[in-house]
């Protein structure tokens, strides 16, 4: 019996976000979507959280926020990445200040595409990460400490099975 | 007289009473918000979930006092149900809060300082009022001890309606319902209302809800005191009052700390203090 896939948490960080997505994000909470009938709950607090949902892509000025977030996070703890600027960087990937997605700084778990995605799209994506949450906790998976190398920007860090 | 079996009784019952009623009240604000809301049972599912997670301190004192805060809490609990010293049970639940302010103060965080302080300023706000309704309840029945005033057939709400209104207005503070949630809330988690838990995750964290738990059914208890001369009507006033409690919650903006603390001194020194001086003089000088 496990209580994480009933009771997932979830930090929002809109990094270089349109706020396209994370007005989709913040109308999942709304009567019509209420994701807390599932108990999920927007924290606000990476120590409370288990689930990383970030839109938008990594530049220069949140490198340090993401990282700092994730690292923040208590074992077990999935990210998904909304939107496409998350998943790679979308229309501003060729930008001088964009780096890509998010998969260019953390391990990313899921990937939930469109501009903007649709709330049906992004509970999907969550109720996926649940899944991968729960098979985390059953290896004791221990998440890596992640660190900024510029070097290896272009290294792509998918999650182990994540799904994409 | 010292009940133990209550004492017991308390202890393995409040966590599951607690966690129910935080269930229940959070589908029925939920359907007041226009939502379906989680299950009943979502409470221990969030509890179950915490103490499945990594624990991450920045200090270990913290865990240290989460733990005194909980042993605490149940303490007061206990001594309440066993029928104690009134005072004394309110003396340990204050000591209890404090353990909570001092695990905030632990880590050397800005938004847990804050919570900590604001948490402060609560007890500061509640604290005349609760030891009011102590010394209303002597004068009423000539005794502290609970087990004497619960078993009391002097209807002690009749004598002092003043301080039971006066002990609701604060109850809201203890309950951390809007519009007094200033120091931790159940709906703002991203706001710096939720202060004095930030540092805390995982099994810490889900120690300090069950502590909370078993703070709803201590102080639903209390209110029960003011109807003890009747179980029925006891039950259904406690029902009565927590469902107001959440209308109330789910109705009011979030107030500045200011005006919580002047409203709330400003009831105990009218309502509190105007209802024992009249009860006293009628009474002829006890």
């Amino acid at each position: 019996m496990t209580y994480l896939a009933k009771s997932p948490w979830i930090i929002h960080y809109d990094a270089s976000s349109c706020n396209g997505c994370d007005i989709e994000i913040l109308a999942c909470l709304t009567p019509l979507y209420d994701v807390e009938r599932f108990g999920i709950i927007n924290t606000g607090n990476p120590k409370h959280a288990d689930i990383f949902v970030v839109t938008g892509s990594v530049n220069e000025a949140n490198r340090e926020v993401i990282l700092n977030i994730y690292n923040q996070m208590p074992d077990p703890k999935v990210v998904v990445a909304v939107g496409i600027c998350a998943c790679s960087g979308g229309v501003f990937r060729e930008c001088y200040n964009v780096a890509g997605g998010i998969d260019k700084l953390i391990p990313v778990d899921v990937y939930v595409p469109g501009c903007a995605a649709r709330p049906e799209s992004i509970i999907d994506g969550i109720v996926t990460a649940l899944g991968i949450l729960e098979e985390k906790r059953s290896r004791n998976f221990n998440s890596p400490l992640v660190t900024d190398h510029h070097e290896n920007k272009e290294h792509h860090k998918h999650a182990e099975g994540g799904a994409q | 007289m010292i009940n133990i079996v209550w004492a017991i009784v308390f202890v393995l019952v409040a966590p599951v009473v607690g966690g129910l009623v935080a269930g229940i009240d959070r589908k029925i604000t939920a359907h007041m918000q226009g939502r379906v809301g989680p299950s009943i049972l979502q409470p221990f599912y969030d509890v179950g979930k915490l103490f499945e997670k990594e624990q991450a301190v920045v200090n270990e004192t913290q865990i240290f006092y989460a733990i005194c805060y909980i042993v605490f809490m149940i303490f007061t609990g206990a001594l309440f149900f066993a029928g104690g010293d009134l005072l004394l049970v309110i003396f340990a639940l204050t000591l209890a809060q404090v353990f909570l302010v001092l695990g905030a103060f632990a880590a050397n965080s800005p938004y847990s300082y804050v919570g900590a302080e604001r948490e402060l300023l609560q007890i500061m706000a509640y604290e005349p009022m609760v030891i009011l309704a102590a010394v209303g309840m002597f004068v009423a029945t000539k005794s502290f001890n609970v087990s004497d005033i619960a078993s009391s057939t002097t209807p002690v709400i009749l004598l002092i309606p003043g301080i039971f209104l006066g002990f609701l207005y604060v109850l809201t503070i203890k309950l951390r319902k809007s519009p007094f949630d200033i120091s931790t809330s159940h709906h703002a988690h991203q706001e710096i209302v939720k202060g004095v838990t930030t540092e805390f995750s995982g099994p810490s964290l889900g120690l300090i809800e069950i502590t909370h738990w078993y703070e709803t059914v201590l102080l639903l208890g209390f209110v029960y005191l003011f109807f003890g001369f009747n179980p029925l009507i006891g039950v259904a006033a406690v029902i009565i009052v927590y469902l107001l409690e959440i209308l109330i919650d789910n109705t009011n903006a979030r107030v500045k700390w200011q005006l919580a603390m002047k409203s709330s001194w400003l009831i105990a020194a009218v309502v509190g203090v105007v209802n024992l001086a009249a009860l006293y003089f009628l009474s002829g000088g006890v």
